[in-house]
């Protein structure tokens, strides 16, 4: 990922409107990001663009996606 | 440098619930209206104000503004303006309704009505009885009312800048504010906004601390800025603690763990709140809660390796119990503590919550400073609302759900208050000739030090600092090293420097010019508490006891005014708390007890 695109992304994960998103999504970006390919890390962008608690609910289990491009990447973060 | 000027009627800063609320009433006035935010509106952090909003409508039983007006005036301690506050629970009702207008969905009762719980600390006929005076929408109120004011605003055609950080206020001369300087992330490109009427709507800085249930964007960026433009910040040493946040990421446990049978464990697993609270043991108050916590951990008797929390455990309860009554709870503890509730305690400390000082403002919502021997004189062209603004509703501790109330009142009012101004026909002032000069080498300072301090490390230090000795429960001893320690932090703090240099999305400069707000912060709310040697509501001192004499180490001969921190010279002066309301009679001083 291109480096602006990848700070644009970096200050919309560092800068959400729950705490536990900004922990998780900032952790993510430091510990796995880099690990994934180029299809992973897109689908990573469209859930980072996700409103708060609908990722929020993703995360923790609430609900699931059956987007098989996101679940891995949902899967990642549960753990991370 | 040629920096571009982009001319608007009016500039809210910070796109939270006071700042889209305050815009509404601008764009429908028809006046030319920018609303600046570092994230998109919908991200900002009301989004997690789950409680509700309180106005007396009394749709489920009998209630009345007066009775909410006396347990607003009760939770402040008597730090609160009785004026500010019967204006604010005045205008709840009508408020509450607009929002239903704008599309809000609140919970409904069968017949139709906003449906309404009961909130601590609202009660019926002045202090009786618990009383449902909190609206919701679920449990995702906060949410709720951001998309509905954010798609009014839309309607209303006022002008978003979004992922854009206002950088210091823009005063003229004779002190008028004509606007702020602002950096677009995407370019780096700083702009003026020349406005005639500018609203901070910045949210509160609960990241002073180093354990804080607040989101990371609340780095007090609108106290920063009034801050350096020489405006005082008042009642900083009022902070409101949660005693359940977990260790080390400031994540909030709900009170509804303690509710299930949740215990507080020291290091040798002794369920200290025994000793505290004989009867309601776990369950007592929040503030009493947290100082024991905070007691066990001074003495010693804290958990880990720096023994620096105390465990929150449920491991006796059923499983199935906590699955079910605790949604979310495990996946909590897994996800920040790294500890599987059901089977090991959880490490908790008392966290930040919420701001109750600020930008000293009228409950017009305009901004007012001392001058000339009058401690309220009006800024002319500035304005602020919400957490960052300091009316004062909240005094020396906030009720739940007021602080929603608060954003929806404010700012309205701010808004109403700005059109008003501009309506009487005022012209844009002349800007500076160096309007943007002090931001433009805040940035360059920042861009080109060499051996300068490390951002990350700073913030740390000042988060630490503002934990061990300004935290929940205060020592005159730490709290008078705590001011030698945060002065320390601050020389660094000036003297930021960054590695990464481009212009485009540089989130390393963003966070050094937020650090360089948090510090501003971080002092006023140091040396304020210092200085206040009295307990009153959230601010709880050691060396200030419970004294028949003092009941609650509260000293209202010596105490009762609101402080003012002058940032300028680290000065603090006092001014007296408003204690006539606008129609109805003084609500008398009382010890507060529930």
């Amino acid at each position: 990922m291109e480096r602006p695109d990848y700070e644009r992304l970096r200050w919309r994960c560092i800068r959400r409107a729950l705490l536990e998103l900004d922990i998780t999504l900032t952790r993510f970006l430091d510990d796995g990001f880099d690990k994934l390919n180029e299809a992973q890390q897109q689908a990573f962008v469209e859930l980072a663009d996700m409103e708060d608690y609908d990722l929020w609910d993703l995360l923790t289990g609430k609900e699931e996606t059956d987007d098989p491009r996101l679940a891995p990447i949902v899967a990642m973060l549960r753990k991370s | 440098m040629s920096i571009p000027v982009l001319k608007f009627d009016a500039v809210i800063v910070g796109a939270g619930g006071a700042g889209l609320r305050s815009a509404i009433q601008l764009s429908e006035a028809g006046l030319k209206t920018a609303v600046l935010s570092k994230v998109f509106p919908t991200r900002s952090h009301t989004v997690a104000a789950q409680g509700g909003v309180a106005a007396s409508l009394g749709n489920s039983e009998e209630d009345h503004w007066h009775w909410h007006m006396y347990d607003t005036v009760k939770g402040s301690d008597w730090l609160g303006d009785q004026d500010a506050i019967e204006f604010m629970v005045r205008k709840a009702n009508e408020c509450v309704v607009e929002l239903e207008h704008y599309g809000m969905p609140f919970d409904r009762t069968d017949n139709g009505k906003i449906y309404q719980r009961p909130f601590g600390g609202h009660m019926s006929n002045f202090g009786e009885k618990p009383v449902r005076r909190s609206c919701a929408a679920a449990d995702r109120t906060g949410h709720a009312m951001l998309h509905a004011m954010y798609q009014r605003n839309v309607k209303a055609n006022t002008q978003f800048f979004v992922e854009w950080m206002a950088l210091d206020l823009i005063r003229d001369e004779a002190g008028h504010v004509v606007g702020v300087t602002a950096m677009e992330m995407e370019t780096g490109q700083v702009v003026i906004f020349h406005t005639r009427a500018t609203i901070f709507a910045t949210g509160g800085a609960g990241r002073i601390f180093y354990s804080s249930t607040n989101a990371f964007i609340n780095t007090g960026d609108g106290l920063g800025m009034a801050a350096r433009a020489g405006i005082p910040l008042e009642d900083m040493e009022f902070w409101q603690f949660h005693p359940t946040g977990v260790a080390g990421a400031g994540v909030l446990i709900t009170e509804g763990v303690r509710g299930e049978g949740g215990i507080l464990r020291n290091s040798s697993k002794e369920r200290f709140m025994e000793r505290y609270a004989p009867n309601a043991k776990d369950l007592a108050s929040r503030d009493v809660v947290s100082r024991a916590m905070t007691t066990e951990i001074n003495e010693g008797r804290g958990c880990g390796v720096n023994k620096d929390y105390v465990l929150l455990d449920i491991t006796h309860l059923d499983p199935n119990t906590i699955m079910k009554r605790l949604p979310g709870i495990r996946e909590i503890g897994l996800q920040f503590a790294g500890v599987d509730c059901i089977k090991e305690p959880l490490p908790v400390v008392p966290t930040c919550h919420y701001q109750m000082g600020g930008i000293p403002t009228h409950y017009s919502g305009r901004v007012v400073t001392p001058q000339n021997g009058d401690p309220n004189t009006i800024v002319p062209g500035f304005y602020a609302a919400g957490e960052c603004a300091c009316a004062s509703v909240h005094g020396a501790n906030r009720l739940g759900t007021n602080s929603l109330l608060d954003l929806l009142v404010f700012g309205k009012s701010a808004g109403d208050s700005a059109v008003e101004d501009l309506k009487a026909g005022k012209a844009h002032r002349e800007l500076p000739k160096d309007a943007a000069e002090k931001s433009l080498a805040r940035i360059s300072a920042i861009d080109n030090r060499k051996g300068g301090a490390n951002v990350h490390e700073t913030r740390l230090a000042m988060q630490r600092t503002m934990q061990n000795h300004a935290g929940v429960f205060r020592f005159g001893d730490l709290l008078k090293s705590g001011v030698d320690k945060i002065l320390e932090v601050e020389k660094a703090a000036r003297q930021l420097e960054i590695k990464d240099k481009s212009m485009a999305w540089n989130t390393a400069r963003t966070e050094a010019l937020e650090m360089e707000n948090l510090i501003e912060v971080a002092k006023a709310t140091m040396l304020s508490a210092e200085a206040r040697k009295e307990s009153r509501g959230a601010h709880v001192r050691d060396d200030a006891p419970d004294t028949p004499e003092f009941p609650n180490g509260r000293n209202d001969k010596e105490w009762l005014k609101h402080t003012l921190f002058n940032p300028v010279d680290n000065t603090i002066s006092y001014k007296p708390v408003n204690m006539q309301p606008l129609t109805v009679e003084t609500i008398a001083l009382k010890t507060r007890s529930y």
